[in-house]
């Protein structure tokens, strides 16, 4: 950092006055970003929202769908970036591979189904209903989190994987309590000290998941930088080193599963009280797969990169796919107006996560510290290196 | 860090005596046997054939656990060399499927069959040619493809950090089963039968289709082979030696790369097995067929011990047995649960699985 200056000194020697201020007020404004993140982060969520909100009334937008389709879209959209803050503290952070993070969504949003829905006939207020989604999905995150932590990293990917095929089963097969494949119908949508939203205008929606998205992000960034965050960089880095400096590697795993629950059962409360309708099928395997490729996308570990991942590939999956079939087919290209592009979404996911991970693995808009690990990976991987010194390629996994 | 003692693959010491994995294993079939009577017993509906049922029911568990075992293979013995969970692998038995059933049938979608089979082959001689031409077309291109994906997908992370290939993987399962999904079309796709049904033996008061042991005796006859292959040539002695330690194999000349890639060939072509086999029994195939019979055999790969060849067949039959127990008691929704359920009791109580030793963490 010391050295930053002087380079800055120079350059205002030899350059124009007025790009030389434009300069300092840049990186004025950066340390500034940097020291007072939070009320950046909600400063830039509410322009980028009015903004949005806004700009979906205006062409290019308004030549797709209508403003208030675009604002649903955002409102999902939202969740997907819920979901992906939230599966990003588990894999980004603690370097977890949780793939049936799907569950945990079914949790939330399965306990707003039950909690406030004529299927019960209990009508519990919203807010509650919010903290008890997320409650519910920590503990079930706890309870699974806590036999398997314990063992080697990827039996974990497969007890969760595991984990997130059975729960939309046993919600399918428990039909007295679920109504299985038809699904809890007709559920409340939120009421907010009496402000009951509307279902049609999705505005209320747009500002509710604007607000509960900017404050997930302050709490994840502030939790990037705490103690527990350190101890998850730590780990993720070299258990065994970590294991070594006091922390508890048991906990501290199990608090980011829990953590990345949490935020699913938020998404989840949300999104059934947006659909106002759960059944399991909103909770296969596809979910968590769309998830993990988003923070794979957008840069694992850093929480702005992955919301922005979620965003563009949401958008892609629900509008662009789409579009390309309409524009094809109104232009009557010979071939390509047959291909269904919506049936090709998640080959082009599969194969976006594959080439990712193997030439950008950091993501499009990485985090250092992880594209520091990622990178000195592939500089410790040459053979001479492993064949002199055994120990350097194993230092690396 | 601590070089870990890697599972041990292919245990080079043998510290049961021969006749110990037999012994287990027939204990292992009577014991279901008796639980099986016993449970059926205590239903009204089924008291009175308890034993028959239960003759019938371990039939079916066994042919399904040899098709689970035979995928486990997979599993086990790539983790065992690489320690990393191909997570692909169940859709290369899936793919293994569709080929069988191109291969017979008369074609899915705009591709056309070659055998142009239907129904049942009544000829001894003909159907046993049969067959063998399908297990040896499918085993190899299912084993080809399985080496394909390590040569182009698994080898560039073969030292990068833990969780860029276990993700890559998904990604390769994800692509495989869309790319059938895209070829093949959703839901089922029939698969010819060629080995009549109607065919059984009398056993114990039960009818059991001779296809049940046919299974069987080609699943056992793979895995004998594989055995043999491992323990009696040189190229398994490197296999051996390579899961043990990558880098002393290298000193000793041993082509860890080459080995790599046989072990995936051998893993795929077995997976290729099952997935004709699985036509054959089932009549029908899924592009989704991957993931849960996938599932199903990593468990059974875990509780038999990961890296361990015996115990992946063991653990297939016995995850065979645990989801015929379910749908034997009527429970039938609920056989996924009890499989995930016991995934999880094995890894709380004994991650080692049966037959494993106890492998401490990797750094």
């Amino acid at each position: 950092m010391k050295a930053t200056p002087r380079v800055e000194d120079d350059k205002k020697a030899k350059v124009p006055n007025d790009i030389s201020s434009f300069r300092v007020w840049r990186k004025r404004l950066v340390e500034a970003a940097n020291k007072h993140r939070s009320w950046t982060i909600v400063i830039s969520m509410a322009i980028g929202s009015v903004l949005l909100y806004f700009w979906a009334a205006f062409p290019p937008f308004s030549f797709v769908q209508s403003q208030n389709t675009w604002i649903s879209g955002f409102v999902n959209a939202g969740v997907f970036i819920l979901l992906a803050l939230g599966l990003n503290i588990v894999v980004g952070f603690a370097g977890l591979l949780d793939l049936g993070y799907a569950a945990f969504f079914a949790f939330g949003a399965y306990l707003y189904a039950f909690g406030a829905s004529p299927f019960t006939h209990l009508h519990l207020p919203f807010l509650v209903l919010l903290l008890g989604g997320a409650a519910v999905a920590a503990v079930f995150g706890i309870a699974l989190g806590a036999p398997t932590l314990r063992l080697r990293g990827d039996y974990l990917a497969i007890v969760t994987l595991g984990f997130g095929e059975i729960v939309p089963i046993v919600f399918l097969n428990a039909e007295k309590y679920t109504q299985g494949t038809n699904g809890i119908g007709g559920v409340d949508r939120p009421n907010i000290f009496g402000f009951v939203f509307p279902g049609i205008d999705q505005t209320a929606y747009y500002v509710l998941m604007s607000m509960v998205v900017t404050i997930v992000l302050i709490l994840v960034y502030r939790l990037l930088d705490s103690r527990i965050g350190r101890a998850w960089a730590a780990i993720r880095e070299d258990e065994l080193a970590a294991a070594a400096n006091g922390i508890n590697t048991v906990t501290t795993k199990l608090a980011a599963f829990a953590l990345g629950a949490t935020t699913a059962g938020f998404a989840g409360v949300l999104n059934a009280s947006k659909l106002t309708i759960v059944d399991p099928t909103q909770f296969l395997f596809t979910v968590s797969f769309t998830v993990l490729a988003m923070i794979v996308l957008g840069g694992m570990g850093n929480p702005l990169g992955v919301a922005v991942g979620a965003f563009i590939l949401y958008n892609i999956q629900a509008v662009l796919l789409k579009q390309l079939n309409a524009v094809f087919d109104n232009l009557n290209v010979p071939v390509l107006q047959d291909i269904d592009f919506v049936k090709f979404q998640f080959l082009l996911f599969g194969i976006a996560l594959v080439l990712f991970m193997m030439f950008r693995p950091e993501g499009l808009i990485p985090s250092q510290r992880r594209r520091q690990e990622l990178h000195s990976a592939d500089a410790e991987s040459s053979e001479d290196l492993a064949l002199i010194a055994p120990e350097a390629g194993e230092v690396a996994l | 860090m601590t070089a870990v003692a890697a599972p041990a693959t292919v245990s080079t010491v043998r510290q049961r005596p021969p006749w110990a994995i037999p012994a287990i294993a027939i204990g292992l079939v009577v014991s279901y046997f008796f639980i099986l009577t016993f449970f059926l017993g205590l239903d009204a509906r089924t008291h009175d054939h308890a034993s028959e049922i239960a003759v019938q029911q371990v039939a079916n568990a066994l042919s399904i656990g040899a098709i689970y075992a035979l995928i486990a293979l997979g599993y086990t013995m790539v983790y065992g060399i690489i320690e990393l969970i191909n997570f692909a692998h169940g859709d290369v038995f899936m793919m293994g499927a569709f080929l069988a059933v191109l291969f017979t049938g008369s074609g899915i979608g705009p591709f056309p069959g070659i055998l142009h089979l239907s129904g049942p082959v009544t000829d001894v001689v003909p159907l046993l040619l049969y067959m063998a031409a399908t297990l040896a077309v499918v085993m190899p291109i299912t084993g080809l493809l399985n080496m394909t994906i390590e040569r182009v997908f698994y080898r560039p992370f073969r030292n990068a950090s833990r969780l860029a290939p276990l993700i890559t993987a998904v990604g390769v399962s994800f692509i495989l089963q869309n790319v059938a999904l895209v070829l093949f079309g959703s839901g089922d796709r029939g698969a010819p039968q060629i080995f009549p049904i109607a065919w059984r033996i009398e056993l114990l008061g039960a009818s059991i289709p001779v296809l049940n042991f046919v299974i069987l005796i080609i699943a056992l006859g793979l895995m004998f082979v594989l055995q043999t292959f491992i323990r009696r040539t040189r190229l398994g002695r490197a296999m051996r030696a390579t899961a043990l330690d990558q880098q002393a194999s290298k000193l000793m000349g041993v082509d860890v790369n080459q080995t790599i890639a046989l072990t995936f060939l051998i893993g795929g072509a077995l997976a290729g097995a099952a997935g004709t086999v699985w036509g054959f029994s089932f009549g029908f195939v899924r592009q989704d067929l991957g993931f849960n019979a996938g599932l199903k055999s990593f468990t059974s790969a875990v509780l038999g011990g990961i890296g361990n060849i015996t115990g992946a067949v063991l653990g297939g039959f016995v995850i065979g047995f645990i989801e015929n127990f379910a749908a034997s008691l009527g429970l039938t929704r609920w056989a996924e649960f009890s499989v995930f359920v016991a995934l999880t009791l094995v890894l709380v109580f004994r991650p080692a699985g049966i037959l494993g030793q106890q492998v401490g963490e990797r750094a």
